[in-house]
């Protein structure tokens, strides 16, 4: 489904990632683990289609195709998501407009018909039920005035609404408590599917005691330095990140 | 991308010849210049009685005395009014045998703004068969605002057919003397629109200048006149989002509103001239002056406006707020790309008790443009309890544009209550990747955020009105992000 293959990339001319390999098969969720400035949002953001960054060596490919020219909305039709670490705030948008016009987009480029609006509206209910999210949150502008939780919740909701084939959630758990780490784990685990794949940007070992990972990875200094099962996770968790640094750092 | 409308109005007047106009056209029109002898020559021509004859003249003699106005935040290159022909009687305009004939990309245009077929070909110049749908629906219209009693025609008409109501009212809110461009105006107004709406009548229907015969053309000195009485109502609306070309680069406008009583007018327009091209060559100077006057209590005026046109817009709809409790309102979105300068606001002035005004403008630039927000609002010493909110907000695209807000304040009554809120915002590139992400591309971003920023008041328009707005305004913008 995804295959990265020695990707690099720079912002400025600073290096952020400094060769990736990475492939992720339908069906699989991958954890991506790392300290702080590893490059994760750096790799999710390019994925995405970011032209902050700039692709300076290396290829991906995403369902049999080299996204790497195609435009962020594009990759999105293809089946790519991203939730953001940091979500932003679109005053005077509500999320029933965006959200429609998001989802008629993707179907548009599936070449299926737009949705009325009362299928909308019903797809809406119950995917709201899905990741608990508040009536309210969505007759409101995208995001504005939510809390952080709220905004992580939105973005699994969004996931939910869209379905995509790869669900990139960069750090969805950082800032929420206990129950709503639940509800958004809860709402990831009932989205999978065998025919789509999740990729988990996270520094804790927290969230993935609900979602259980195929594969662990950890990025240091723009590069995968180590694969392996969960238990991977349970070590970062038990010793940090300093042997990774010490063994993986720059000399 | 910039470029596509700009392309696309080019073809429209370029078409002419193109697309096979031919030029049977009567013209029936004086030398360039003015003079009395020439002010004298259109009243004559137009059939007008005296006292509409003297009405110019005293009107122009003002102007001669007058100064070009100061130039607010506009650069303005200079007018020479003597290089003006200042009287072209209606031409025939070239007709188009069907729709087939219409230059693709224009017809494109209209398609994408939504217009209504009957109206394309209006504007496009299509000869309208005489047994269309729209003429028994014109034929309807009026004979409904008959019944009614309600006027609704061409200001030159009812000079003729209503001196006296005419007489009593014009020039009441805009005296001829009032400024450079109402003198101008008042001395030489082509032509335009009479309203009158009878006591307790309220207007079955939103009345547009579409529905009047011959509005289109009315020329560079548009004069419009609305009379409600006590206990009326009338929402009148003007102009289309067509973009519209004239070869009159100068156009100075009147529009005067008289509510009585308990009356109420809502007032919306669309404007959309010719900005010029893309360094703001040929672009329509758009100097405007309407004011509306809530003379009797409990009397209302209500301005809306979506402003995409011109290369210089100067306009400021007012409300003079003399009856007690009357109240004003004004709905602005004034959307500048390019070169665009524009220079709008309001004046609200509150003579009365009780008087309440508001203010919601929304300011947008993009490109090299230059938005100029400038508010009065007024109190005096009578007019107790005066209230007014303004909301100025202004969105920019891009770091080559401007947005200024200019409120001024003059309150000479302790017990008014003021408040001025102003927002400036800037469409982030960030916010543009998260709806990328979501699929949705950059042109739809902009306009998906744009026409939430306008939704306040937008949603003052009459429907259809509204769904043209939207479309003009995301059209306007195209490739100006990203
Ligand atoms: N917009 C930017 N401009 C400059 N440097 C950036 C920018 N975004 C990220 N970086 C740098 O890239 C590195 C990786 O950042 P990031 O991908 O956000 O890390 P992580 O998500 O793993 O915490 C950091 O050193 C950060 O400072
Ligand atoms: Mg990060």
């Amino acid at each position: 489904m995804l295959s990265i293959k020695n990707l690099h990339a720079k912002i400025e001319d600073k290096e952020i990632l400094r060769g990736i390999d990475l492939k992720v098969k339908p069906g699989e969720v991958h954890a991506i683990m790392g300290p702080n400035g590893s490059g994760k949002s750096t790799l999710a953001s390019v994925l995405a289609g970011n032209e902050m960054f700039e692709v300076s060596e290396g290829e991906v490919q995403f369902n049999g195709k080299d996204i790497l020219e195609m435009a962020p909305e594009d990759r999105a039709r293809e089946g790519l998501f991203l939730s953001f670490q940091y979500p932003v705030e679109i005053p005077g948008v509500s999320m029933v407009n965006f959200l429609r016009t998001s989802i008629n987009e993707l179907r548009k480029y599936r070449e299926e018909k737009p949705l009325s609006a009362s299928e909308f509206l019903k797809l809406m209910r119950e995917k709201k039920n899905l990741v608990d999210i508040d009536s309210d949150l969505t007759n409101r502008s995208v995001n504005e005035g939510f809390s952080g939780g709220e905004k992580k919740k939105n973005e699994i909701f969004q996931m939910a609404m869209l379905e995509p084939k790869l669900s990139i959630l960069d750090e969805t758990d950082s800032g929420l408590d206990i129950d709503a780490l639940r509800v958004v784990a809860n709402g990831v685990n009932k989205l999978k599917r065998p025919d789509n794949a999740t990729v988990l940007i996270t520094h804790y070992q927290r969230l993935l005691e609900y979602i259980v990972p195929d594969y662990v990875h950890v990025l240091y200094h723009g590069r995968i330095v180590k694969t392996g099962g969960k238990e991977l996770a349970h070590e970062l968790e038990a010793n940090g990140y300093d042997w990774i640094k010490k063994e993986f750092g720059d000399k | 991308m910039a470029t596509e409308q700009d392309k696309i109005l080019e073809e429209v007047t370029k078409g002419e010849y193109k697309y096979g106009f031919y030029t049977d056209i009567e013209m029936d029109m004086l030398p360039k210049g003015l003079s009395e002898e020439v002010i004298k020559e259109i009243s004559k021509r137009k059939g007008e009685p005296e006292f509409m004859l003297e009405y110019r003249l005293e009107a122009y003699r003002n102007w001669l005395k007058m100064e070009t106005p100061d130039w607010a935040h506009l650069n303005i290159p200079e007018i020479d009014f003597q290089d003006i022909i200042y009287y072209a009687a209606p031409k025939s305009k070239p007709k188009l045998d069907s729709m087939d004939d219409v230059d693709p990309e224009l017809k494109a245009t209209f398609d994408k703004l939504g217009i209504p077929l009957e109206e394309q070909k209006q504007l496009a110049g299509v000869a309208v068969d005489a047994v269309m749908d729209s003429v028994s629906v014109k034929t309807t219209f009026r004979e409904t605002l008959a019944e009614k009693g309600i006027i609704f025609c061409s200001i030159s008409d009812a000079i003729k057919e209503y001196p006296d109501l005419v007489k009593k009212h014009l020039g009441s809110v805009v005296p001829p003397n009032d400024n450079y461009f109402a003198a101008l105006n008042s001395a030489v107004f082509s032509d335009g629109s009479f309203v009158y709406i009878p006591k307790g009548v309220r207007s079955p229907v939103e009345l547009s200048t579409y529905f009047r015969i011959n509005a289109m053309n009315t020329g560079q000195f548009e004069r419009t006149l609305i009379v409600a009485e006590d206990d009326s109502y009338v929402s009148y609306l003007e102009g289309c989002t067509a973009p519209q070309r004239d070869e009159n680069q100068l156009h100075a406008a009147i529009v005067e509103i008289v509510a009585m009583e308990r009356a109420e007018v809502k007032y919306s327009t669309v404007q959309n001239w010719y900005p010029g091209d893309k360094d703001g060559k040929g672009g329509i100077y758009n100097f405007v002056t309407k004011r509306g006057l809530c003379k009797g209590d409990y009397s209302k005026i209500s301005w809306t406006q979506v402003e995409t046109g011109s290369a210089i817009t100067w306009k400021y709809p007012s409300c003079v707020l003399m009856g007690d409790h009357s109240s004003g309102e004004f709905y602005s979105v004034a959307l500048t790309n390019n070169h665009q300068q524009a220079d709008t606001g309001t004046k609200m002035i509150h003579l009365g008790k009780n008087t309440k005004s508001l203010v919601v403008s929304k300011g947008i630039s993009a490109g090299k443009s230059q938005n100029s927000y400038r508010g009065l609002v007024k109190v005096s010493k009578r007019a107790e309890n005066a209230r007014n909110f303004s909301q100025c907000d202004s969105l920019l695209m891009g770091d080559k544009c401007g947005a200024h807000t200019f409120p001024y304040l003059e309150i000479n009554n302790n017990s008014a209550k003021v408040e001025h809120e102003a927002t400036t915002s800037k469409i982030g590139e960030d916010q543009i990747f998260y709806c990328n992400q979501r699929g949705i591309d950059t042109e739809s971003a902009v306009g998906l955020i744009v026409n939430g920023y306008v939704k306040e008041v937008i949603n003052q328009l009459p429907m259809e009105f509204a769904v043209e707005a939207q479309k003009l305004l995301e059209i306007s913008l195209e490739g100006s992000v990203g």
